[in-house]
C-alpha cells in the first residue's frame, strides 16, 4: 500500500467511522425530546423510561462521535497539510460556526444527561432540544464545508495562489444546500430506521412489549418521513451534481461515451479498461429525463475528460446503485408503513412489519456510508474540484500505511465495544425499567 | 482584528490548560492514589467533573479551528513535522475520552470497569504528557523542515531532553490543578486531608519537573532564563505565579478551597504569559532561526476578520452559558461538610 493509499484510506476510515455517530448525536437527541414531551405532559413512566435508557445510550455515542471529531480537525492537517495551508482560510467559517455550535451543544448536554431532577423540568426539556437543534446545525456547517470541495467558490485563483478571498461566499457555494439538506434526511433516515429495527427486534422477542413499543413508534415515525422525502432530495442532489461535476455523474451512471437519450442504469458491473457496463438494466432515454425534463438532453460523457482527471468509475458506480437501492427499499417500507398507520391497525404492530423493520435495521447507515464513498471518490483526482490535486496535498511524511493499520485496529476494537455496550444495555432493559 | 483572534487562540489555550488540564489531572491522581482509595477517589471525581467534561475538551478543538483558518500555515508546518505525536495524544484523546464515557454508562458493573480504569489512568498520563512535548516542541528550535532524512525530520523533531521535560512539566501541573480542585468537592474531612496531601505532592512534582524543564533548557541550548528573565513582563509574571504559589500553600492549610482554586489558576495563566510572551508573536521557533510568526505568517485579511466576528458572536452564546453551566452544578453538588 503506498503512503498516498494510505492517507486516503485513513481519511475515508476516520470520517466513516465518525459519521455513524455524528448521526446518532444530531437525531437521537430529538427522538429523546418526543419521547420526554409525552412524559412531561402524560406522565407515563414509560416515556420517561424510554427518554432515559435511550440518553444512557446515546452518552456512549457522543463521547465516541466527540473523540472521533476530534481526530478529524487534526488528521486534516496530519494527512493534507498542503490542502489545509490553503484551504484553512477559505473554508474555516463553517468550522468556526461549528465550533460554536458544539459548544453549544456540550454545555446543553451537560444539562440534560446531569440534570434530570435538578431543574425546572422543562427548562431540562428544552436542554435536550438545543442538543439536538446544535448538532444538526453543526452537521450542516461541516457538510458545507465539504460542498465547498466539490464546488469551490469564494476565491479566484491563479499560478498555484489563492486571493480574494470570500469566506462567505465560499460557504454559500453551490452544492451546500442539496447535499445539506440529503445529509439530514439520511441522518434521520440512518438512525430512525436502526432505532426502530431493534427495538422491532426487541418485540419480536417479546421483551417488555410496551416499552419496546413506544420506542418504535418515535423512531420509526421520524425514519419514515425522512425516507420518503430522500428520493425528491437525491433526484435534486444528481441534477446539482450533474451541473457542477459533470464527471461524477458521469461515474456515477458508469457513461462512458457522450450521448443524447442517455439510459438510466439500473445495477451493473462497469468494466473501466473496455468502457462498459456488463449486466446493468438500461431504462432508456431515463438519465436524460432526470437531468433534464427531456430525453434528448445530451449526457456529457466520460469520453470528454481527461484521461488523468477521470473519478474511479467502479466503485463510484457501484456506491451509487447500493444508495439508491437502499433509498427505494426504505421508500417503500415507509409507505407501508405509513399505510398502517392511516388504514390497517391490525398491521401497526403484526410480526411481518417488525421483520420487514429488523431487517432494515443496518439499511441506512449502509446508505449513509455509501453515499459519502458516491461523493468523496467521484470527486477524484481533486481535493478541491479543479484546482488542487490529492495527490498533490498529501503529507510529505514517510509510513502513513503504519498509522493506517493503527487507526483501523483503534476503530474496530471501539466499534466491537461499543457494540457490546449497547447489547448490555438493551439486555438490562427489563431489569432497569420494568414498568409493571 | 487579527488581535482579537490572537486573543481567542491565547485565551483557549488557557482555557484548555486549565479545565482539560484539570480533567486529565483527574485520571493522574487516581492514577497515583492506594487502590483502596481508587474508587473513592474515582466517583468524586465524576461527580465533580461529569456535567462540564464535554465543554472542557472543546478548547482544544477551538485552538485548532483558529489555527488552521487563521494561521494555516503554521498549522501545516506544524502537523507535518510533529505528525508523531500528535498521533500518539490523539491516540490518548481516543481512548481518554471513550474509558471515561464507558465506565460510567456500562449498564453492568463488572471486571469491565478494571479495563476501562485502566485505560482511563494511563491516557490520561499519556495525553499531556504529548500535550507537553508537543508544546515544548514548538519552541525548542528542533522543527526542521529542510532536514533530509526520516529521523531528523520527524523524530528529533519533538524527541529532545527539553520537550521531554515540558511533558512532564504539564503532567504535573495538570495533577495539581486537579488536586486544587477536588479538595471542595470532598465530602468527608478525611478525604479532605487526603487530597491537600495530594495537593503538596503534585505540587512538589511540578516544582520537580519544572527544575528539570530549566536543566533541559541549559542542556539543550535553549535561553529559556533569557526569555523568562528578559524582560519586565517576564520576570513581573514570574514573580506573581510564585506569589501565588506559596498563598496558596497557606490557604491550602486553612483550607479556602474558593480561593485556591482560583489562585492555581492565576498562576497557570502567569506561567502561560511568561513562556509565551518573550517569543511573541513567533510562536513556532524552529532550526536555525527560522520561526513562524502570527503576525506574518497569518492568513488571508478577510478570513481573519470574519473568524474574528464568527468567535466575538460565539462567546456571547457560549460564555454565559458555560458559566451557568458551571454554577448551577457548583452550587447542587456543593456537600454539605460534615464534621
Ligand atoms: C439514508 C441514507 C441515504 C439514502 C436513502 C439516499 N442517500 Fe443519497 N446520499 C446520502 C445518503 C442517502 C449521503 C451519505 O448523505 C450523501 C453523501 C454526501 C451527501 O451530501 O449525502 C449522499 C449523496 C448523494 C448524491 C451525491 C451528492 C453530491 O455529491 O453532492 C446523490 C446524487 C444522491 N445522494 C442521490 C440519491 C438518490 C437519487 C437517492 C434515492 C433514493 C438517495 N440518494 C438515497
Ligand atoms: C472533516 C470532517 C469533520 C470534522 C473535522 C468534524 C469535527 C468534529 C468534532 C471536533 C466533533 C466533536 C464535538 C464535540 O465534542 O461535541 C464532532 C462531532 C460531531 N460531528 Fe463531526 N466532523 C466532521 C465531519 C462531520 C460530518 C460529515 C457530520 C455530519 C453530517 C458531522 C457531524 C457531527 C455532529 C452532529 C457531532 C456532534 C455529535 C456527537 O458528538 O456525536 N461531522 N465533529
Ligand atoms: C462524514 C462523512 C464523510 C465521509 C464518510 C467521507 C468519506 C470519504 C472517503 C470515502 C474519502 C476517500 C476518497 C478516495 O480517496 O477515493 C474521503 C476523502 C476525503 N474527505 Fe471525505 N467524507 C465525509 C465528509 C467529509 C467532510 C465534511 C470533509 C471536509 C470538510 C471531508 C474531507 C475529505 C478530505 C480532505 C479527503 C481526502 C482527500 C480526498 O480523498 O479527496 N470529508 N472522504
Amino acid at each position: 500500500m503506498t503512503d498516498f493509499l494510505a492517507a486516503r484510506s485513513q481519511m475515508a476510515l476516520s470520517l466513516g467511522f465518525h459519521i455513524v455517530f455524528s448521526c446518532i448525536g444530531m437525531v437521537m437527541p430529538f427522538f429523546m425530546a418526543v419521547a420526554h414531551f409525552y412524559y412531561l405532559r402524560s406522565g407515563k413512566v414509560v416515556y420517561r423510561n424510554v427518554t432515559r435508557a435511550w440518553s444512557k445510550g446515546v452518552a456512549i455515542f457522543f463521547a465516541t462521535g466527540a473523540v472521533s471529531g476530534t481526530v478529524l480537525s487534526f488528521e486534516l492537517g496530519l494527512l493534507w497539510p498542503e490542502f489545509m495551508k490553503h484551504a484553512g482560510p477559505i473554508f474555516g467559517l463553517p468550522f468556526s460556526l461549528e465550533g460554536t455550535a458544539f459548544f453549544i451543544e456540550a454545555i446543553a448536554l451537560g444539562f440534560f444527561l446531569y440534570g434530570w431532577d435538578r431543574f425546572n423540568k422543562w427548562f431540562h426539556w428544552f436542554t435536550g432540544l438545543i442538543v439536538g437543534i446544535s448538532g444538526l446545525v453543526s452537521g450542516i456547517l461541516v457538510v458545507a464545508a465539504n460542498a465547498w470541495m466539490n464546488s469551490p467558490a469564494g476565491f479566484d485563483y491563479a499560478d498555484g495562489k489563492y486571493f480574494h478571498i470570500d469566506p462567505v461566499k465560499a460557504m454559500f457555494n453551490k452544492a451546500w444546500l442539496s447535499q445539506s439538506i440529503h445529509m439530514c434526511l439520511a441522518a434521520f433516515a440512518a438512525t430512525g430506521f436502526a432505532v426502530a429495527g431493534v427495538h422491532a427486534i426487541m418485540i419480536l422477542k417479546k421483551r417488555n412489549i410496551l416499552f419496546h413499543q413506544k420506542a418504535f413508534r418515535i423512531a420509526a415515525v421520524f425514519a419514515c418521513v425522512a425516507a420518503v422525502l430522500q428520493p425528491i432530495s437525491g433526484d435534486f442532489s444528481a441534477k446539482d451534481v450533474a451541473a457542477r461535476q459533470p464527471e461524477k455523474l458521469a461515474a456515477m451512471e458508469s457513461v462512458f461515451q457522450t450521448r443524447s437519450h442517455a439510459p438510466l442504469l439500473i445495477g451493473g458491473l462497469p468494466d473501466e479498461k473496455n468502457k462498459t457496463v456488463r449486466y446493468g438494466i438500461e431504462l432508456p432515454g431515463m438519465l436524460s429525463f432526470m437531468i433534464a425534463g427531456n430525453t434528448n438532453f445530451t449526457v456529457q460523457g466520460l469520453d470528454q475528460i481527461p484521461e488523468g482527471d477521470q473519478p474511479p468509475v467502479a466503485v463510484t458506480h457501484l456506491a451509487f446503485q447500493v444508495m439508491v437501492g437502499v433509498g427505494l427499499l426504505l421508500f417503500l417500507i415507509s409507505l407501508i408503513y405509513f399505510f398502517s398507520l392511516w388504514k390497517k391497525r391490525s398491521w401497526r404492530e403484526s410480526p411481518i412489519l417488525m421483520k420487514l423493520f429488523a431487517l432494515a435495521t443496518p439499511l441506512g447507515f449502509i446508505a449513509v456510508e455509501a453515499g459519502w464513498t458516491v461523493t468523496e471518490t467521484g470527486r477524484q483526482p481533486w481535493i478541491i474540484y479543479g484546482v488542487m490535486r490529492t495527490a498533490d496535498a498529501v503529507t510529505p511524511m514517510p509510513g502513513i500505511r503504519f498509522t493506517f493499520y493503527l487507526f483501523t485496529a483503534v476503530y474496530c476494537s471501539l466499534a466491537l465495544i461499543v457494540i457490546f455496550l449497547l447489547y448490555r444495555q438493551i439486555r438490562m432493559v427489563p431489569e432497569l425499567y420494568d414498568t409493571k | 482584528m487579527l488581535y482579537v483572534v490572537i486573543a481567542f487562540l491565547w485565551m483557549s489555550l488557557l482555557f484548555y490548560l486549565l479545565l482539560g488540564g484539570a480533567d486529565f489531572g483527574a485520571g493522574i491522581i487516581e492514577l497515583f492514589t492506594s487502590d483502596k482509595n481508587k474508587d473513592r477517589t474515582s466517583n468524586t471525581l465524576y461527580r465533580a467533573i461529569g456535567p462540564v467534561w464535554e465543554a472542557n475538551h472543546m478548547w482544544l478543538i477551538i485552538v485548532i479551528v483558529i489555527l488552521f483558518t487563521g494561521f494555516p500555515e503554521i498549522y501545516s508546518v506544524v502537523s507535518t513535522y510533529l505528525h508523531i505525536p500528535l498521533v500518539i495524544m490523539l491516540l490518548g484523546i481516543i481512548a481518554r475520552g471513550t474509558a471515561f464515557a464507558f465506565r460510567h454508562y456500562d449498564a453492568v458493573h463488572d471486571d469491565m470497569q478494571k479495563v476501562y480504569n485502566k485505560i482511563f489512568r494511563y491516557s490520561s498520563f499519556i495525553t499531556p504528557l504529548f500535550l507537553g512535548i508537543i508544546a515544548g516542541s514548538a519552541v525548542a528550535g528542533t522543527i526542521d523542515p529542510k532536514a533530509s532524512g526520516f529521523a531528523d525530520a520527524f523524530i528529533f523533531s519533538w524527541l529532545s531532553f527539553f520537550s521531554v521535560s515540558v511533558g512532564f512539566f504539564t503532567v504535573a501541573i495538570c495533577g495539581y490543578l486537579a488536586a486544587v480542585f477536588i479538595i471542595g468537592e470532598a465530602r468527608t474531612p478525611e478525604g479532605r486531608s487526603r487530597y491537600i496531601i495530594k495537593a503538596r505532592s503534585m505540587n512538589i512534582a511540578a516544582a520537580i519537573a519544572g527544575a528539570l524543564v530549566f536543566l533541559a533548557a541549559v542542556v539543550n541550548g535553549i535561553p529559556l532564563v533569557q526569555w523568562l528573565f528578559g524582560n519586565p513582563l517576564g520576570i513581573a509574571a514570574i514573580v506573581a505565579a510564585l506569589i501565588s504559589l506559596l498563598l496558596q500553600r497557606a490557604l491550602i492549610r486553612k483550607g479556602k478551597v474558593k480561593i485556591i482554586r482560583v489562585f492555581a489558576g492565576f498562576q497557570i495563566a502567569m506561567i502561560l504569559l511568561a513562556t509565551t510572551y518573550f517569543h511573541y508573536p513567533r510562536i513556532i521557533l524552529m532550526k536555525s532561526g527560522d520561526y513562524l510568526s502570527l503576525t506574518e505568517q497569518r492568513g488571508d485579511d478577510k478570513s481573519i476578520t470574519v473568524l474574528a466576528m464568527a468567535l466575538l458572536i460565539g462567546s456571547v452564546f457560549i460564555l454565559p452559558a458555560l458559566f451557568y453551566l458551571m454554577y448551577s452544578f457548583q452550587r447542587k453538588t456543593q456537600p454539605p461538610l460534615e464534621s
